[in-house]
């Protein structure tokens, strides 16, 4: 009960800051550069010599095999989807989002296969940080954590909260809780995100190089491409309206 | 007579050569389709050398992407304050260093399918195409969407490629910021790193 308590009021700390920030700060601002540019470079010496490599052994083996990590990690992310289309509103999505996890973890064994998505539903990926954004919070200052990356308050904000209360998966496996007698450990959590990234990493070997071999400020491009995707997944569009050219027709 | 002529010669081709340049279809889904073909088809000539295949994807650059545009567009604001001087200089390496980015991507991506299935004209200067790179062993589908300034609606150019609607040259343009912030704007910083990284 004490401990609840404690929670309550450290969240509301942070939400305090956050909305102040969110208010006060541009997006693109940033929180600690310094410190960020040398976490980034951190981030970049584990990708190197763990992820990187782990990576591409795993694009070796066979195609089902990634395919159903893919789809396995996709259905279990979908537990988070489901609370945060409810909070946005968005009815039709959390009905395409629970019955695509219904058909994947039943017909599909375990979110292994994806027949949900050959039944026409889809299944749009969610987070508190999204939502927000749907709310209208700003990013407020970006950062860089070690190991997780990119991020701004309202994002790591928004994470915290879905580790702890949206996302059913994350309270069964690294709080540790019991949901209808189905329980999981921490190892599990590590286990499936480890997995996630690999998975995310191995489709992305040549997107990577790419980028890292045509920048001449590989984190400030890495900075804008997360803040374009973010904003670009919570306003759910795929194309881009960016006005400044209009400048140049004049 | 004979010196005339040794003149004359280069000349002509100097005057000629725009003509016998390769031209693509006004219609910009057609456009880009027809470019990319062509392209693809440089890069995957084995007949061709490198440094051909590298001069081949320059020329389609040259002629069909609005470089200087790109150039001014993803300097940002400060392009108002610089001289005419500055500007040339930054904007004769803003090309080489998009000449020399632009041909590693392309060969990057050459060996994947490439398909133009949509377009809309979003106003009389700009039409988006929509196109796609198909799934392949380590990659997954990726969409490509092309910012067409059609302004000379007989010459269609390229102003920004969108992959799964992120902005290349505006990821250019913050990358550029980024340089210029960290260096009080001074424009000699960002010409200096452009410098460098053709020199590479």
């Amino acid at each position: 009960m004490e401990t609840k308590k404690i929670q309550i009021i450290l969240y509301s700390i942070l939400l305090n800051i956050f909305l102040l920030g969110s208010a006060n700060a541009q997006s693109e601002n940033e929180c600690f550069e310094k410190i960020s540019r040398g976490v980034f470079k951190f981030n970049q010496g584990f990708d190197n010599i763990i992820l990187e490599p782990v990576a591409k052994a795993y694009n070796k083996l066979p195609e089902p095999v990634k395919n159903g990590t893919g789809n396995f990690t996709s259905n279990i992310a979908t537990l988070l989807s489901i609370p945060n289309h409810l909070l946005q509103g968005e009815l039709r999505s959390a009905g395409h989002a629970t019955g695509s996890f219904l058909i994947n973890s039943t017909v599909g064994v375990l979110g292994l296969g994806n027949p949900a998505a050959k039944m026409g539903l889809k299944n749009q990926r969610e987070d508190l940080g999204q939502t927000l954004g749907a709310y209208g919070v700003k990013g407020g200052c970006y950062f860089v954590l070690p190991i997780l990356g990119p991020t701004t308050l309202r994002d790591s904000v928004g994470m915290v909260i879905d580790n702890n209360y949206l996302d059913a998966f994350a309270r069964v496996t690294w709080h540790e809780r019991e949901i209808k007698s189905i329980s999981g450990t921490k190892l599990d959590y590590v286990g499936i995100k480890s997995a996630e990234a690999i998975d995310f990493r191995g489709d992305n070997i040549i997107n990577f190089e790419s980028l890292e071999k045509n920048s001449i400020d590989l984190y400030a491009a890495t900075k804008s491409l997360y803040l374009q995707n973010r904003s670009k997944k919570i306003q759910n569009e795929t194309g881009t309206d960016d006005d400044a050219w209009g400048d140049l027709d004049k | 007579m004979k010196k005339g002529l040794f003149f004359l010669i280069p000349a002509l081709y100097l005057y000629l050569s725009p003509i016998f340049a390769v031209t693509y279809n006004s219609e910009p889904k057609i456009f880009v389709q027809e470019l990319v073909d062509d392209a693809v088809k440089s890069l995957s000539d084995k007949s061709l050398t490198e440094e051909e295949k590298n001069d081949a994807i320059e020329k389609i650059a040259l002629e069909n992407v609005d470089i200087k545009a790109l150039g001014l567009y993803t300097l940002g604001s400060i392009r108002k304050d610089l001289d005419e001087n500055t500007m040339n200089n930054y904007q004769e390496l803003f090309q080489k260093y998009f000449l020399k980015s632009l041909t590693s991507r392309l060969t990057d991506y050459s060996s994947q399918k490439f398909e133009v299935f949509n377009s809309e004209q979003k106003s009389s200067n700009y039409t988006i195409v929509n196109s796609k790179i198909a799934e392949s062993i380590n990659s997954p589908e990726v969409k490509i969407d092309w910012r067409i300034y059609t302004k000379n609606p007989q010459k269609p150019l390229i102003r920004d490629l969108i992959v799964e609607g992120l902005s290349l040259a505006r990821t250019q343009k913050e990358e550029f910021a980024s340089i210029l912030n960290s260096n009080n704007n001074d424009v000699n910083a960002l010409i200096n790193k452009l410098q460098e990284f053709v020199s590479k």
